[in-house]
């Protein structure tokens, strides 16, 4: 028997391991099962196949170095002890109120041997992870104002300073954490449904996006009844809409330059739209969600965190005088963020690096329908449209891309996943994209994802870098 | 006054003189490039695009070619290069991809002449060709290279990497057609100008990104490349296959490297994180800079040597904003503060020492040591076989070597492998290891184990035989202190007569106390004393004389204002009497060649109070049913594992660690238990005591220690068939489904211990092979192998 008996399948509350995907769109074929069964086994922390693994096991590929580097800052030779990697971990996935992550994480903290007082809040656990709180909660919202300062701050000799592999480590934590939160949401992720008796330091299984969904659900699934017809119509040509101006961006290279002026006003234009982008539609799809999130703020998740009203602020109303626009260029994961962070804290650069080139080279030349597609722009666009939230430009490219690219609807989507992930719903979820695969949807996941992890880090790496020179 | 004096090369008539020397530039620098009369630099980077004139004493702004009120992005430079043809002639490479040529000789103050928009992302590298008057080379992160002819618009040819981003290309100076570029995943590929559809040869030269090439001026098809994995590689082209010639490892990733002119194994590195010094590496010595250069204080994006046949000169622009001037001779250079003498003492006692070979020859010829003659010691020299640089670092070795069969740490061995350290009740595990102690002649050990053992379990409780028996240990201990004084004065033979007449019997060592002590009194007429008090003062006051502590050990029990000069004066015969009752014959035997006393007093007289204070005290205890609580000795038991880990016995103060566990540990702070486990731990190792230091590792309490087992705990098995690795299980492989390990006997899977003959490589389970091999010697797979088993 190949199958291990060990690896136990959670089995979730409803509908599979996401409350956006259908069950069966998850389900793979058999070498993939056995693949992914053997990663779970060599690198997960749990031992068993949970529903972020299910979902993501849809591009195995990606999966084997997302477990690995996951594996690697949980379990392997690091600074930091194993209980304090996993309250970091439940500390960035509070600052979403991720309570997916969070259980996870405390079940794993206790059994690492964790202090089990220190789950009743902040107040409970030493300074010195207290004091990481302030870069948890830049990180999380407005990375861009990170500065040597916080750096300089938490490694000060004294009692409770960190040493700079410490604090590398943390950063790697809570980016990673931040991030997967982002997926999580995105991809509507449902909660474990775990045989295992509640240890009383748990969350209600009760994600907000979940009451969200059954609120909403039956009117959403009315409607894509209903008006199925034509919906299929409209997403067909939306499809062939979007495969056209692909087309057309690539040939228009050659013949039409914009000018440099135009170039840096588009990626002006483009950070002020993304200003745009959710304001309206929160107002519109979210009439419960403040008070959803209020409650749910003070009853569990916000003992894990300070200042819980913080949060993702545009950057461009921050104004140009003041932030000036991270420059890709200068400051590169390639170039600089790599050797820093593999210097403090060994091989996370490697597997790190390895993850962001999978997740950007990884494609099936496919969309929806059509194969043998480049899809190269799309990907680009994807990636750095996030970059561009956080404020970080590249030189080399034409922010009038991402606006032909990505439709309305994605851009809403995109922005709630990375900035506000908690507010994701399933409407948003369908409404973009309509024609595509749900793994390519999951492929999108990932890439904002990546992105958004990569962002965090070279913010804080930046930091770092500065405070060393 | 070092950096005042300045440098003069005659170069074919032209002069090059100047200073070491900066300036400051109002942005960070991205590159730099030098003019080739060597009288001018162009600075480029984000903000910055500036000519300075070279100057004797300083760089002199001459042109800032970043005109117009709103710099656009083509002025946002990555690279820069100056023609070494055409002074008028420059191109830069821009972040948002476009290759930029700039014409000094244009009137207008806009000097800028052709803009190519062919790249689609930021073009990392730009490269003239070194004689062609109008052929520029650009890589960029697209992964193209494009080779344009400044005559016309667009680019000639186009090549591409087919794999990720081109990070440098670098015309070939020797070979007219060739261009070498490397790649951002490691690969380095060399081209041929006229055949863009694929290039001639491609290797892996680096892991990761390789940042940076250049080209030998000098020799023909020698290329150094310097990566992210922080190492400098120079290879051999010519050959059929790329050879690896030199390797150097750095500090930080390498950005960029230069060969020195006229130094043919010289080339100049700098880093793009964390290191801000530029090296100039000697490639033959490929782990000590030849010279570095410290200005800068942030990270050197761009170096250039000044002029092509001047290698005393080197230009910097830095992300500091400033750009510096080095001149060779200011350089600092690790190799003098280096220490040139490397000594390292070897398991067994050998030493060996290297040394500049000058430096062993002039002394060779003296006796190379003459200190203890017990240990003849004679001299080997090996002379390091082909010195690549002569003159520059020629080192000999030499290696004393002890006498062989000396066996100088046989006892340590000894000891690891039988001391007992748990898994029996306390008394057993001190008498053991007094016992394996007193095997291998080590009595003080053997002793601080006894008298351990009398300390720790409860005396009180014992019988009195027992107890006699801890007083005659504390009495010989005594008398290891009395050696130390007696052998002056004293014949040996007369003490250990004395000796074998009192080592009768148990009992009796009673009387003989009480009669020392009744001999002391007599002896003293002058004292009143009464009680059972006396004898322990007696004996407390004996050894005060060598050790104040016992003061603060019994306070009271010590009379101060006994009059203890005396005592002092009459207690060595006194002491004598008492001390000479031992347990046994042979221990006689082993006082005489025991090398503590034999080889140095001074140690015996310096150990001896201490272990004999607790000692007498103990028996003064026995005698009198006054018992101290076993915490009062934490103190002195503490110190005394503080001394034997001073004397270099860290095996003994681990030992008695373990053995005594919670009893002591508190005593000692946390930091001294886990070096003292470490270092022991570590000399396990080296004598290969693979099951002690596992032992010992699985004993400690250290949290520090105990993990040493914890980390790579993974072990990795390869399927036999397939020779990949078996990933799910130990014993059936998964891609081609077959058990791996079979047992030749019972032809079943093995998931448990598979023994295996070394010799022809078939095994089993552990207890079918050993059943199988006492009845035949054969293999049990029948392949004939005539197999051992031990």
């Amino acid at each position: 028997k190949v199958n291990d008996k060990r690896i136990r399948v959670s089995q979730p509350l409803t509908r599979g391991p996401s409350a956006f995907i259908p069950e069966k769109e998850v389900v793979q074929a058999n070498t993939v099962v056995e693949r992914t069964n053997f990663l779970v086994e060599e690198y997960s922390t749990s031992g068993r196949l949970d529903n972020i693994t299910q979902v993501m096991s849809l591009h195995t590929q990606y999966l084997e170095s997302f477990l690995r580097s996951q594996f690697y800052m949980l379990r392997m030779d690091g600074p930091l002890p194993l209980p304090y990697r996993h309250y970091i971990a439940i500390m960035a996935a509070a600052r979403h109120q991720c309570s997916y992550l969070i259980n996870m994480h405390v079940d794993e903290f206790l059994k690492t041997g964790g202090i089990a007082e220190w789950l009743n809040g902040l107040e409970y656990v030493p300074q010195r992870l207290k004091n990481l709180n302030e870069i948890n909660k830049l990180l999380a919202h407005r990375p861009w104002l990170i500065t040597k300062e916080h750096i300089q701050k938490l490694v000060k000799t004294g009692e409770n300073n960190w040493s700079l592999p410490e604090l590398v480590h943390a950063v790697v934590l809570l980016a990673h954490y931040h991030a997967l939160a982002s997926f999580v949401f995105g991809s509507g992720i449902n909660p474990e449904r775990d045989p295992e008796i509640s240890n009383g330091f748990r969350l209600i299984s009760v994600n907000n996006f979940c009451v969200c969904d059954l609120a909403n659900d039956n009117n959403i699934e009315n409607a894509s009844l209903s008006g199925s017809n034509f919906g299929i119509v409209d997403s067909l040509s939306e499809l062939e809409a979007l495969m056209e101006r692909m087309k057309r961006l690539q040939e228009e290279r050659e013949d039409e330059e914009a000018s440099q002026e135009e170039m840096s006003t588009r990626f002006e234009k483009e950070k002020k739209e993304s200003l745009f982008v959710v304001s309206g539609d929160t107002f519109h799809s979210f009439p419960y969600s403040e008070f959803e999130e209020d409650m749910i703020i003070t009853s569990d998740v916000s003992r894990y965190i300070e200042d819980p009203g913080f949060g993702y602020e545009d950057f461009a109303r921050r104004g140009e005088e003041h932030l000036p626009t991270f420059r890709a260029q200068d400051y590169t994961w390639e170039n600089h963020g790599f050797s820093l962070v593999n210097r403090l804290y060994s091989d996370i650069g490697h597997l790190l690096d390895e993850k962001f080139r999978m997740v950007y080279n990884l494609t099936y030349n496919t969309m929806a329908t059509h194969e043998d597609v480049d899809t190269t722009m799309l990907r680009r666009a994807l990636f750095n449209y996030v970059h561009c939230m956080f404020g970080i430009r590249y030189d080399d490219y034409d922010y009038g891309e991402v606006n032909q690219l990505l439709e309305r609807s994605l851009k809403v989507y995109i922005k709630t996943v990375t900035c506000y992930p908690e507010r994701t719903t399933k409407r948003m979820y369908d409404s973009y994209w309509r024609q595509f695969k749900h793994s390519e949807k999951v492929h999108v996941n990932l890439l904002l994802m990546e992105a958004r992890m990569q962002a965090e880090l070279l913010y804080a790496l930046r930091a770092i870098t500065r405070h060393l020179t | 006054m070092e950096k005042m004096s300045r440098v003069t090369t005659a170069l074919g008539g032209s002069v090059l003189t100047g200073r070491t020397m900066h300036c400051h530039l109002d942005a960070p620098a991205n590159a730099i490039s030098v003019c080739r009369d060597a009288a001018q630099v162009v600075v480029a980077g984000r903000s910055i695009f500036k000519i300075y004139a070279i100057e004797e004493e300083q760089f002199v702004e001459k042109l800032n070619l970043r005109v117009g009120r709103k710099p656009s992005l083509n002025l946002s430079c990555a690279d820069v290069v100056w023609h070494q043809m055409d002074e008028n002639l420059l191109a830069t490479a821009a972040t948002n991809g476009v290759v930029v040529t700039w014409n000094l000789g244009r009137p207008s103050r806009n000097k800028q002449d052709q803009l190519f928009t062919e790249h689609k992302r930021t073009v990392n590298k730009v490269c003239f060709h070194p004689t062609e008057a109008h052929v520029l080379l650009s890589g960029s992160q697209d992964g193209f290279m494009k080779c344009f002819d400044l005559r016309r618009k667009d680019s000639v040819s186009t090549f591409s990497g087919q794999s990720e981003s081109v990070r440098d290309v670098q015309f070939s100076i020797r070979d007219y057609f060739t261009f070498a570029s490397t790649f951002e995943n490691g690969n380095v590929q060399l081209w041929d100008i006229r055949r863009p559809d694929r290039c001639e040869r491609m290797f892996t030269a680096h892991n990761g990104p390789v940042f940076c090439c250049d080209w030998h001026p000098e020799d023909r098809g020698w290329l150094a490349t310097g990566g992210r994995d922080k190492m400098v590689k120079v290879w051999d082209m010519t050959t059929h296959r790329a050879k690896e010639m030199h390797c150097v490892q750095t500090i930080a990733s390498v950005a960029r490297v230069k060969w020195r002119p006229e130094c043919r194994h010289h080339l100049a590195t700098c880093s793009m994180m964390v290191d801000h010094n530029i090296y100039v590496w000697d490639v033959r010595r490929p782990f000590v800079p030849a010279a570095m250069f410290e200005e800068h204080r942030d990270v050197t994006t761009g170096i250039a040597w000044r002029h092509p046949h001047d290698p005393s000169f080197l230009l910097s622009g830095s992300k500091d904003s400033s750009l510096c001037q080095h001149l060779f001779r200011d350089a600092s250079q690790p190799v003098e503060r280096a220490n040139p003498e490397g000594l390292c003492y070897g398991l067994f006692g050998d030493l060996a020492f290297a040394a500049k070979e000058s430096l062993v020859a002039a002394e060779s010829g003296r006796k190379p040591y003459t200190g203890d003659r017990r240990h003849p010691i004679f001299f080997k020299r090996k002379l390091d076989p082909a010195e690549p640089f002569a003159g520059l670092a020629s080192s000999a070795l030499s290696v004393f070597e002890t006498e062989p069969g000396g066996g100088a740490m046989r006892w340590f061995v000894d000891t690891a492998e039988r001391y007992a350290l748990a898994g029996r009740p306390l008394a057993e595990l001190c008498d053991h290891n007094a016992k394996v102690a007193r095997e291998l002649g080590r009595n003080q050990v053997a002793q601080t184990w006894t008298m351990l053992r009398t300390i720790y379990c409860s005396p009180g409780l014992l019988p009195t035989a027992n107890l006699s028996h801890s007083m005659g240990k504390g009495g010989s201990c005594g008398l290891q202190l009395m050696n130390s004084f007696n052998l002056k004065d004293m014949a040996p033979g007369l003490g250990s007569e004395t000796r074998l007449d009192r080592s009768k019997g148990d009992a009796r060592s009673d009387t003989v106390l009480l009669d020392s002590s009744a001999t002391l009194i007599t002896n003293e007429d002058n004292e009143e004393t009464e009680g059972s008090d006396v004898p322990a003062d007696y004996l407390l006051g004996d050894v005060e004389g060598e050790d104040d502590e016992l003061y603060l050990l019994d306070p009271e029990h010590t009379h101060p204002e006994e009059p203890e000069c005396v005592l002092l004066q009459e207690a060595f015969p006194l002491r004598h009497e008492i001390v000479d009752t031992p347990p046994g014959p042979e221990h006689l035997q082993d006082k005489a060649d025991s090398p503590h006393v034999s080889g140095s007093e001074a140690d015996v007289a310096s150990l001896a109070p201490v272990d004999s204070s607790f000692s007498l005290l103990s028996v003064s205890h026995a005698l009198y049913d006054s018992r101290l609580p076993p915490d009062f000795f934490s103190v002195l038991v503490r110190d005394m594992l503080h001394f034997y880990a001073e004397q270099g016995d860290v095996q003994m103060a681990v030992s008695v660690l373990i053995v005594l566990g919670e009893r002591v540990r508190k005593d000692i702070d946390e930091q001294t238990q886990e070096h003292w486990y470490t270092s022991y731990i570590d000399l396990l190792q080296r004598f290969r005591l693979w099951n002690v230091s596992n032992e010992v590792v699985k004993l400690s309490t250290s949290r520090a220690v105990s993990c040493l087992n914890q980390a790579s705990t993974t072990l990795h098995v390869n399927c036999s068939h397939c020779k990949r690795p078996m990933s799910s299980r130990g014993w059936v492989c998964d891609r081609c489904h077959r058990c791996a390990s079979m047992c030749a006997v019972c032809h079943h899977v093995v998931k448990g211990l598979f023994v295996w003959c070394q010799g022809c490589s078939h095994g089993g389970h552990l207890q079918h092979i050993m059943k199988w091999l006492e009845g035949s010697s054969h293999c049990p797979a029948g392949c004939g192998h005539l197999c051992e088993y031990s």
